[in-house]
């Protein structure tokens, strides 16, 4: 193929989130159904939200959290788990929560 | 360095996404692309520093408008996208 | 730690947790939060559409700069991002998709829908755009109308100003009102030519 018929996801730069025209999702199911956000949705949310008013979590940290999953995981995971994984990601970058911390409250 | 609306301007052909971990906005079909600016939308903190809490210049962000057949041939003719592009991926076309 | 492997919910009661105990955000920020994601919903898009519908000047001023003519109705976008509304005209069809992320204007019309954030839109929408709105929606754009594709993926959030359907003359606000859906103000879809 010419160089300039190439499709512009073919470029080697390309994240997986730059998803504009990418084929492989073009005729991916789109669920238009009203569905209520869940309990997990809404805490999700909710403690984003504070994060950013206190200046711990701007939308750039959060989206570059999520730009970082594996395209893997990005795909796996829902959308709010998506923003609890890049959350936790920054906040322990920040040393707001500490591994040790996330690990005790886990076990 | 400013973009009048009207002026005609060439999205930088760059990939800072090769160099490292990087948070961009400008999406990648509009790199290396030509379009015009429609107007300037104010000037806020490069995103790409704030995403790694780095101090953020404040650059001036524009909507640019992209013929959408140039860069997909089978999207109709006339038809286009409107982007928000900050003002260092832009450069006189 | 490897965060995509651990049981979500556990993860969320854990982290929170840790933040609450720690002190560093309270319970009553995270209601009072959820409060504000609720009071916004997209009858609020609607009321600032039909206002512009009915008041000449006032859909001057919101499509100059939404945020302050918002405001004036009484709805306060204190802390969210600046917000843009493009008009439909007989010309120009916009439907509005954020093909890196799903930046939507939340503030005014609550939590994105599903679709919006889906990958078969985020892709679509710039690619095919015609044919996903007829496809998935049945709307149709004359060929002769331009289909104006907005990737908001910086710092404003945009909504459409659908155009309004005929014979619909003499009515109130609240009536106009009742007559614009969340898929108008995304441009996906659009009101009938006339009522």
């Amino acid at each position: 193929m010419p160089p300039e018929t190439a499709l512009p996801e073919t470029a080697p730069g390309r994240s997986h989130h730059d998803m504009g025209g990418v084929t492989q999702f073009l005729c991916a199911p789109i669920d238009k159904e009203h569905h209520e956000l869940t309990r997990f949705d809404r805490q999700v949310d909710a403690l984003r939200q504070v994060l950013a008013i206190h200046g711990l979590f701007s939308t750039d940290e959060m989206r570059r959290g999520i730009e970082s999953l594996p395209a893997e995981v990005y795909d796996a995971s829902s959308y709010y788990q998506r923003w609890l994984f890049s959350m936790v990601k920054v906040m322990l970058e920040k040393g707001v929560v500490t591994e040790d911390e996330l690990r005790s409250a886990l076990a | 360095m400013s973009f009048a609306p009207g002026t005609r301007v060439r999205v930088r052909d760059a990939w800072p996404e090769l160099e490292g971990p990087a948070h961009i906005r400008t999406p990648h079909y509009v790199r290396g692309r030509t379009g015009t600016v429609l107007k300037r939308l104010g000037a806020f903190r490069n995103p790409e520093d704030l995403a790694f809490a780095r101090p953020a210049a404040t650059i001036p962000l524009y909507h640019v408008a992209f013929e959408q057949a140039e860069i997909w041939p089978e999207n109709a003719p006339g038809d286009e996208f409107l982007i928000e592009i900050y003002e260092h991926w832009l450069e006189a076309a | 730690m490897n965060l995509a492997e651990l049981d979500s919910d556990k993860l969320l009661a854990a982290f929170r947790g840790l933040l609450l105990s720690k002190g560093v955000l309270a319970e009553e920020e995270l209601s009072r939060s959820s409060a504000a994601m609720d009071a916004a919903s997209p009858a609020r898009g609607a009321a600032v559409v039909a206002k512009a519908w009915v008041d000449a000047d006032y859909r001057a001023r919101l499509l100059d700069n939404a945020t302050p003519a918002i405001e004036e109705m009484g709805i306060y976008l204190t802390g969210a991002p600046p917000l843009g509304v493009l008009e439909n005209t007989p010309d120009v069809h916009n439907i509005i998709v954020c093909t890196l992320c799903s930046c939507y204007p939340r503030m005014l019309l609550g939590y994105p829908p599903l679709w919006y954030k889906s990958a078969g839109y985020r892709s679509r929408a710039v690619r095919d755009p015609r044919g996903l709105l007829r496809e998935e929606w049945g709307t149709i754009i004359p060929a002769e109308t331009k289909v104006r594709v907005l990737d908001s993926t910086a710092d404003y959030r945009w909504m459409v100003l659908p155009r309004r359907p005929k014979g619909t003359e003499g009515w109130s606000e609240e009536k106009l009102a009742g007559l614009v859906r969340e898929t108008d103000l995304i441009g996906v879809t659009v009101l009938p030519e006339a009522v």
